[in-house]
């Protein structure tokens, strides 16, 4: 078990370091801070321009490898620089992270737990109208994008809105503990939606191979209901691949958090990867990079660890 | 079988919708009616005008042109390359298969959206472009499925008995391991059209995508969202459109992964 540890944990390590490298590499080189900066009015001096581009470490005289060799030496140190209007790089992603994490993490909790529970249960019915209703609404529901779903989402709530005379259609953030909770609602279930459906049909595929194993149908034959035979048997083996999935959709789960950011106006990672993209703001964008570059794979690690210690057979591959 | 055909007919349908649509409406798709903005349905405009007064029915045509195109662009080159880089990985084994194998886990890591997103600005919209970045970033899941089953079919007897009675290598993968590999790559290739046309709307949606007046789905639901309950029409048809198109794609590649598959014939 060390060894499998040991080696999972430097290769999570060098993905993470040869991917955060990368994106820093591919933003310097293709965004331009200059032509930002430039466009103010009036137009500031080409001598203030390239003063303050050498400021930020972004000085395009300077060669690419000397300017990575400084970011990193920062990074290093838990200095990502400074935005392209001064303001420290660090305190920003932190905030923007603490936004993006509330919403998102939620969203997954709950819609892991609802697709676990939903995909047992249209196993456990199999054929039966109950699993076609699940099925058939997983199936849709995964194929709608979620920049779809978190506006039809939005309707849904405005018509029941005008029927109940309840107002639940909040966008934005809003200061103060309740309104927040109440502004948190929407966005919250529609990444659960989308989770769910994508945990569920997985799910559903792993309860089935595992109700048809020996070991369930000896449980059957000794007498036990099927409903405990289930719960009892065959979902906790069941549940072991599922532990080793969900921390792997993690990459896609920011994405779509990123969609829903847009579309209920909250102001986390996403919208400022966006706005930094579009400044070319490359120590922004570098600082978004490493932290993706970090979360995959330790999500990725966490899996593998889980599934490690879970399920033996694992360590071995 | 039943799920093939429904795909198969569904994506059909968009994609004569796509054909026929403009042929069909009386309005062009970057023609302006100054009389109606932001008009709802009626018999001049079948799914009313968006703000700025263009139809919305030839214009979500038009942008499902655009969409199909780069689906089915990145689904093929995506598969392609998948296709050539797991097999040459798979079947070579040793050193080549390392770093192959190494450079794809890389490109997971690097996340996709970000590389797009980055490029997005220098590629000026052009559908080419997208088409090339995406599918560069679309093969590496596929890519590991058919390296694992190169691996295998490395060490089966035909192809065995090829490689030792003298059969050159590429001549040996093209012979006998790629017609094993047609039903996988045939289904990812249905899945990649769909992922595609959805990431390249999401990219427009973000802002990423093609500069107007151009359009995708994505950008026309993007500028939809925000008054949609004002002007639900301007939604409607295009969010439906691209869901459709997913559906299809998905049904079209579980239907071939039944049809293909020896475990559940």
């Amino acid at each position: 078990m060390a060894a499998f540890l040991a080696r999972r944990t430097v290769r999570a390590a060098l993905q993470a370091v040869l991917g955060a490298s990368l994106v820093y590499l591919l933003a310097a080189a293709v965004l331009d801070p200059r032509a930002h900066l430039a466009g103010r009015v009036p137009r500031p001096p080409d001598a203030v321009l390239d003063a303050r581009l050498a400021g930020l470490g972004l000085d395009p005289r300077v060669p690419p490898s000397a300017r990575y060799r400084a970011w990193a030496a920062g990074v290093l140190r838990g200095d990502l620089g400074r935005t392209l209007d001064g303001r420290p790089v660090r305190a920003e992603l932190l905030r923007r992270l603490g936004v993006s994490v509330r919403l998102v993490l939620p969203g997954a909790l709950v819609g892991s737990v609802l697709g676990v529970l939903l995909g047992a249960w249209a196993a456990a019915r199999r054929g039966r109208a109950t699993d076609r209703a699940v099925s058939l609404l997983a199936y849709v529901l995964a194929a709608v994008p979620v920049f779809v779903l978190a506006v039809l989402v939005q309707i849904a709530a405005a018509r029941f809105g005008d029927h109940t005379g309840v107002t639940v259609a909040w966008t934005g953030e809003a200061p103060g503990r309740p309104d927040h909770v109440r502004n948190l609602l929407l966005p919250t279930l529609v990444i659960a939606l989308a989770q769910s459906a994508v945990v569920a049909r997985y799910q559903r595929g792993l309860v089935l191979d595992v109700l048809n194993a020996g070991f369930v149908r000896a449980a059957r034959a000794k007498g036990l209901r099927h409903r405990r035979a289930l719960l009892r048997h065959a979902l906790p083996p069941a549940l072991i691949p599922m532990t080793a999935y969900v921390p792997q959709t993690a990459a896609a789960l920011l994405l779509g958090g990123m969609f829903v950011e847009r579309v209920f106006a909250r102001h986390g990672l996403g919208e400022w990867l966006a706005q930094s993209v579009a400044r070319g703001d490359v120590n922004a964008v570098a600082a978004v990079g490493c932290l993706v570059a970090c979360a995959v794979p330790a999500a990725v690690l966490a899996a593998d660890v889980l599934h490690g210690l879970l399920d033996p057979r694992a360590r071995a591959a | 079988m039943r799920r093939t055909a429904a795909g198969l007919c569904l994506l059909a349908a968009l994609v004569l919708l796509a054909l026929a649509g403009p042929t069909l409406s009386p309005w062009a798709w970057d023609e302006i009616d100054f009389t109606a903005f932001g008009a709802p349905p009626s018999r001049r405009h079948w799914l009313g005008t968006t703000q700025n007064g263009r139809d919305v029915f030839a214009v979500t045509v038009h942008a499902l042109r655009r969409s199909l195109l780069v689906g089915f662009g990145v689904a093929v080159l995506a598969t392609l390359l998948a296709a050539l880089v797991g097999t040459a990985a798979g079947y070579a084994g040793g050193w080549a298969d390392r770093a192959l194998m190494w450079a794809a886990d890389l490109l997971i890591v690097l996340p996709p959206f970000l590389v797009v997103a980055v490029l997005a600005p220098r590629t000026d919209g052009g559908a080419l472009a997208l088409v090339a970045v995406l599918a560069a970033l679309l093969w590496t899941s596929t890519a590991r499925m058919v390296r694992a089953l190169a691996r295998t079919l490395r060490e089966r007897e035909y192809v065995r008995a090829a490689r030792l009675g003298g059969v050159s290598a590429p001549r040996t993968v093209v012979r006998h391991v790629l017609p094993q590999l047609a039903s996988l790559l045939a289904v990812d290739a249905g899945l990649n059209v769909g992922a595609a046309i959805i990431a390249e709307s999401g990219l427009a949606h973000l802002g990423f995508g093609a500069p107007p007046p151009a359009v995708s789905l994505g950008t026309l639901i993007a500028d939809a969202g925000a008054g949609v309950l004002a002007f639900p029409w301007r939604f409607g048809f295009p969010a439906a459109l691209l869901i459709l198109v997913a559906v299809a794609a998905n049904l079209l590649a579980d239907g071939l992964r039944d049809v293909l598959d020896p475990a559940t014939r």
